[in-house]
């Protein structure tokens, strides 16, 4: 390994340490935000660093650009200086007392069984799998066919946040800065092509290199949540528009259901998708899923249910 | 020099520890909390680095792993939110 490999590998570990150090302990919350975006920003490049370029460009997308978005809409509304504590009621003391019990043991038995994992690791198994999934690169064929019960899992924990955070009351609304910026819109508007046109790409690509529904999806809620920031989808806000939009957020869930238990009919097993539908499958399970993690992200940026 | 990520992953995580159960504001132990998450990922995608090549599978986990914390990240910010609302600001449902 030559000695700028290692002299960047060390600039990058310090940096990072530095950047988590600041987001950790600065004084002031705003650049603690900040702080934490530049650190999701350096990440991506260690993801890189990693040969992990799939994560990076999700990583790019969400710990920088949609997380930043959330913590700072947050940090607006926030009251300044420390949250008061609140000692625990008597009634109180004994689930909290349960929950930490089980997260203990539970941390434990992770531990025995990631102890007795086969190493090392599943490289092998899955190359000789990736012929039967439908598509080239293994990341997507362990997402979407091999393992596809996570990304379900996954699909569904999402669609749960949205509705924890839409049953906690109407729609805080966004800060329109469209007044104080009138930059803002027509910036919007120039760089939304290239919001479309990107994630498009990232799905086309994922079946035979890094890319796919992950990836789009976070590329396509950054913009999504661009726009909801100039104001430019109303549509979102509108109570007659409310049925469509719950049918898009479950779009990517129900599609995915769907594929399952339509391998379910056709081979017996389930989520097993036969060798000859399996590109096409999954090319339209990935597109629906991109749409709803885009929509969901924006979905969670408003704080509340829409047209209420 | 493979000791290097390993290492970076555990600063990181007792740092974010440290944050985490010293954070005087709830929004600094969100913060904690995604930084603790983002050592996890570090862990697990240099596991991934085998003798045998690369494992997509932490890949995969690392990827679902994401979209679950800033799923999480939003629904805490959203509860945060709620809970320290000025009261008879917001109109109650």
């Amino acid at each position: 390994m030559s000695a700028f490999v290692i002299g960047f590998d060390l600039l990058l570990g310090a940096g990072l340490l530095w950047l988590a150090w600041q987001a950790l302990f600065h004084p002031q919350p705003f650049a603690a935000v900040v702080h934490f975006m530049a650190f999701g920003l350096m990440m991506a490049l260690a993801w890189v660093r990693l040969e992990a370029l799939d994560i990076a460009l999700a990583e790019a997308a969400i710990g920088a650009g949609v997380t930043g978005a959330l913590l700072l809409a947050a940090l607006g509304r926030l009251p300044d200086g420390p949250t008061p504590r609140r000692l625990l009621r008597a009634w109180q003391r004994p689930p909290v007392a349960l929950a930490l019990g089980s997260v203990l043991l539970l941390s434990l038995w992770l531990v025995w069984v990631a102890w007795q994992l086969p190493r090392p690791g599943l490289a092998a198994e899955v190359t000789a799998a990736l012929p039967e999934s439908g598509v080239r690169h293994p990341v997507t064929a362990v997402l979407l066919n091999l393992r596809a019960l996570d990304t379900l899992l996954e699909v569904a924990v999402m669609l749960g946040a949205v509705w924890l955070v839409w049953s906690l009351g109407p729609e805080l609304r966004p800060y329109a800065p469209v007044t104080a910026l009138p930059g803002l819109p027509a910036l919007t508007r120039l760089l939304h092509p290239l919001f479309l046109m990107v994630p498009a790409y990232l799905l086309w690509r994922g079946s035979h290199a890094p890319g796919g529904a992950f990836p789009a999806g976070a590329v396509l809620g950054a913009g999504g949540i661009l726009l909801l920031l100039a104001d430019g989808v109303p549509w979102m806000q509108r109570p007659e528009h409310q049925p469509l939009l719950r049918l898009l957020l479950a779009a990517g869930l129900v599609l995915f259901l769907g594929l399952a238990l339509g391998g379910l009919l056709l081979t017996g097993t389930f989520f097993a998708i036969p060798l000859a539908i399996a590109g096409l499958a999954i090319l339209a399970v990935e597109v629906a899923i991109a749409l709803s993690i885009a929509l969901m992200l924006m979905a969670c940026y408003l704080f509340g249910e829409p047209g209420r | 020099m493979s000791g290097l990520f390993p290492l970076l992953a555990a600063l990181l995580a007792g740092l974010s520890l440290v944050g985490l159960f010293r954070a005087r504001t709830l929004l600094r132990r969100i913060l904690a909390l995604n930084v603790l998450a983002s050592a996890l990922f570090l862990l697990l995608v240099t596991l991934a680095r085998t003798e045998a090549g690369l494992d997509p599978v932490p890949h995969a986990m690392v990827l679902t792993g994401i979209v679950v914390a800033v799923s999480t990240t939003a629904a805490a910010l959203a509860l945060i939110l709620r809970a320290t609302e000025p009261p008879g600001d917001g109109k109650e449902p």
